[in-house]
């Protein structure tokens, strides 16, 4: 599904090279869930921008779905965006001008669907998150917790064969996070995609691996030992 | 997708309305002045006969000395905007053009066969026949006289619409007669409303004014002694002796158009006049130079600077304040777009495209343009308003917006405000959504 080789990210001025990823490589198959972990200015969101095609690479290779995104020019890449990915943010990024039904609607426009598809898409991603009957309230009038499944249901929305989700459950209390992650697990059963980017241990074991980058390079692939009983997690160490 | 991207810039700008409403002000404020100017220009130098202005033609002849310099009306080339009688009348018996006619404006005292209506005056112009067929005079009632009217110095009359309206309620006149100082003059025609803006074939008086009630032969009017309402200038002989001594002398008072509808003919007709010239040195009436000139409806609006030189400059200052407005607005769009680059952003990772980020943006200005142009639009009839209240009559009663007054200042509006928002909408498309998305 999303297969990164050798990949480098290096920003350049006159006097310095700055590489956030070097000789960096990944490989998330169909229905996997990848937490990726690692320390501030580790590289952690610039993977997650490359991979969300928001973000051009400098060298390697990267397939999504089999597609190699290396040159696509931006109507291609942003199509490929619109159709393939969906995005979670750590501070959900509702438009406050839209209500939730035209916020979830945002990816569907710029797919092209009838206005028919459109409002069966929102309904269902809608009731999916719970959140049916907030459809007309706008993201101001929602709890944090509310307007991230809202965030979610916009992800899901265009049906995704990936999502990609920055420190989801960033900016929630605890119990907010909790139900977050327990609708991303639910996504994940049914089969869903997901790469989950986070620095919170607890929430890096509920994936199914985890990977670690230390300054721009995966340090450890190997997934870690699964300790899931009756739906909790304990913690997983990673290597480095 | 426009009609989402409509949506999307009317809840944008209801986002922030002080900002919307000053980008809709500067824009409003500069099509306004922009608009005003434009308005006046344009009515003030319209082409006031489009489809023939290339083919009429006026003349002038250099019949004075070029050393009367202290005659204040000639140009530099010490020509008169008017030719004398006797070049009147010679002309017109060469005959020379498709059509021609000498004229002049004047005006008759109307004794209404109504008791209830008083003896008026009515200002006439005195033409030949060929005068409403060159200018396309339309008829309601009637036609021109006959060229033979004009031979035998007929008491025949064409009246305007408004003076058959008021003689005999708007009914079919012709064949009737109407009492000009104390003489039946028989009605050949009613002429259509006529207002050519402006007055070309006579620019001495009122070059923005009405054109006359009533018309009656240039021979009749001879005859008549119709005292002349324009300019009567002479180069310090008066004419003394009376009516025939004035019209027999070199003052110059009168109109002359000929139409001449090929290069061919303009060519020959110059050529005719240069020997006219020439003829008239060699019997002894001119003792200089001949001098003649030829010029078309455009060429003599121009050179009797109908529109001026100050308005052509108040156009420019008013178009550079509209720049300065739009430079303004400009600003104003780049923060405010540049205000929402994480919702940008945020479309972009969602999957918009550059292009339909810049069609979102594009949307957006074009409303507050159009917003801008009815603000304008609003504008420009007080500008309007303001100018009649500070100008004369004869040029503030042209100053009316129109249809395509209207269109032109909506039009600009949204050209205009949607260049002006190229560069804020391209600075949008390059909003950098990972860095966005990074920030926050």
């Amino acid at each position: 599904m999303l297969k990164m080789t050798h990949l480098a990210k290096a920003y350049r001025t006159e006097v310095v090279e700055t590489y956030a990823l070097r000789d960096f490589s990944i490989d998330v198959r169909e229905g996997e869930f990848v937490a990726v972990t690692g320390p501030s200015g580790s590289g952690k969101t610039t993977f997650l921008t490359i991979a969300g095609l928001l973000e051009e690479f400098t060298g390697g290779e990267y397939l999504l779905d089999g597609v190699n995104v290396r040159g696509l020019d931006d109507n291609r890449r942003s199509r490929l965006r619109n159709e393939k990915i969906g995005f979670i943010f750590q501070a959900f990024n509702l438009i406050p001008d839209l209500n939730v039904g035209d916020n979830v609607d945002v990816p569907l426009r710029y797919r092209g669907f009838n206005a028919a598809e459109r409002q069966r898409r929102i309904r269902d991603a809608l009731g999916r998150v719970g959140l049916s009957a907030r459809a007309r309230h706008y993201p101001a009038e929602l709890s944090g917790g509310q307007q991230q499944r809202v965030a979610i249901a916009r992800a899901l929305a265009g049906a995704p064969r990936l999502l990609l989700a920055d420190e989801p459950t960033g900016n929630l209390d605890t119990q907010m996070a909790r139900g977050v992650m327990e609708l991303l697990e639910e996504l994940h059963r049914d089969g869903a995609t997901i790469v989950m980017v986070t620095h919170d241990p607890e929430l890096a074991v509920r994936a199914q691996r985890e990977v670690h980058i230390v300054d721009g390079q995966v340090v450890d692939l190997a997934p870690p030992p699964r300790l899931v009983t009756g739906g909790g997690a304990a913690s997983a160490a990673t290597g480095t | 997708m426009l009609y989402y991207y409509f949506g999307l810039a009317v809840r944008s700008l209801k986002r922030n309305l002080v900002l919307t409403a000053l980008m809709i002000a500067a824009i409003g404020v500069g099509i306004g002045a922009s608009m005003t100017t434009l308005t006046l220009f344009r009515a003030m130098g319209t082409d006031p006969i489009p489809h023939k202005s290339r083919q009429l033609w006026t003349m002038q002849i250099g019949n004075w000395p070029p050393n009367k310099v202290t005659v204040a009306t000639g140009d530099e080339e010490h020509l008169q905007p008017q030719i004398g009688y006797p070049d009147a009348i010679a002309l017109m018996n060469a005959h020379r053009g498709r059509r021609q006619s000498a004229m002049y404006h004047g005006g008759r005292t109307v004794i209404p066969a109504n008791s209830d209506l008083k003896p008026f005056e009515a200002a006439t112009r005195a033409a030949y026949t060929d005068f409403f067929r060159m200018f396309d005079v339309p008829f309601v009632y009637g036609e021109p006289w006959p060229a033979s009217d004009d031979a035998n110095h007929s008491e025949v009359v064409v009246l305007s619409r408004e003076l058959n309206d008021k003689l005999f309620g708007g009914a079919n006149s012709v064949g009737k007669t109407v009492d000009l100082d104390g003489k039946n003059f028989r009605i050949v025609g009613v002429s259509d409303r006529w207002n050519p803006v402006p007055r070309f074939f006579d620019l001495n008086t009122d070059k923005y004014g009405k054109t006359e009630q009533m018309f009656i032969p240039f021979t009749t009017a001879i005859d008549e002694q119709m005292e002349m309402w324009g300019n009567f200038n002479c180069d310090g002989d008066l004419g003394t002796g009376g009516w025939e001594g004035r019209i027999h002398s070199e003052c110059v008072w009168i109109q002359y158009w000929v139409e001449l509808p090929t290069a061919a003919d303009v060519a020959q007709y110059r050529s005719f006049l240069a020997n006219y010239a020439t003829e008239q040195r060699r019997t002894g009436r001119f003792h200089w130079q001949p001098l003649v000139r030829l010029r078309n409806v455009r060429e003599w609006l121009a050179y009797n600077h109908v529109v001026s030189d100050e308005a052509r400059i108040l156009v420019l200052v008013s178009f550079s304040f509209l720049f300065v407005c739009l430079l303004n607005a400009m600003g104003l769009m780049l923060a405010k777009i540049m205000g929402r680059s994480g919702d940008i952003a945020v479309r972009r990772a969602l999957g918009a495209s550059r292009g339909a980020i810049f069609m979102q943006c594009l949307t957006e200005t074009a409303v507050v343009g159009f917003a801008g142009g009815l603000l304008g639009l609003g504008l420009t009839s007080l500008g309007l308003l303001g100018l009649r209240a500070l100008l004369s009559d004869e040029i503030s009663r042209l100053s009316n917006l129109d249809t395509v007054d209207i269109t032109i200042a909506v039009a600009l509006a949204v050209v205009a405000t949607t260049l002006a928002g190229l560069y804020p909408t391209w600075r949008a498309t390059r909003v950098q959504p990972a860095w966005q998305l990074k920030a926050q």
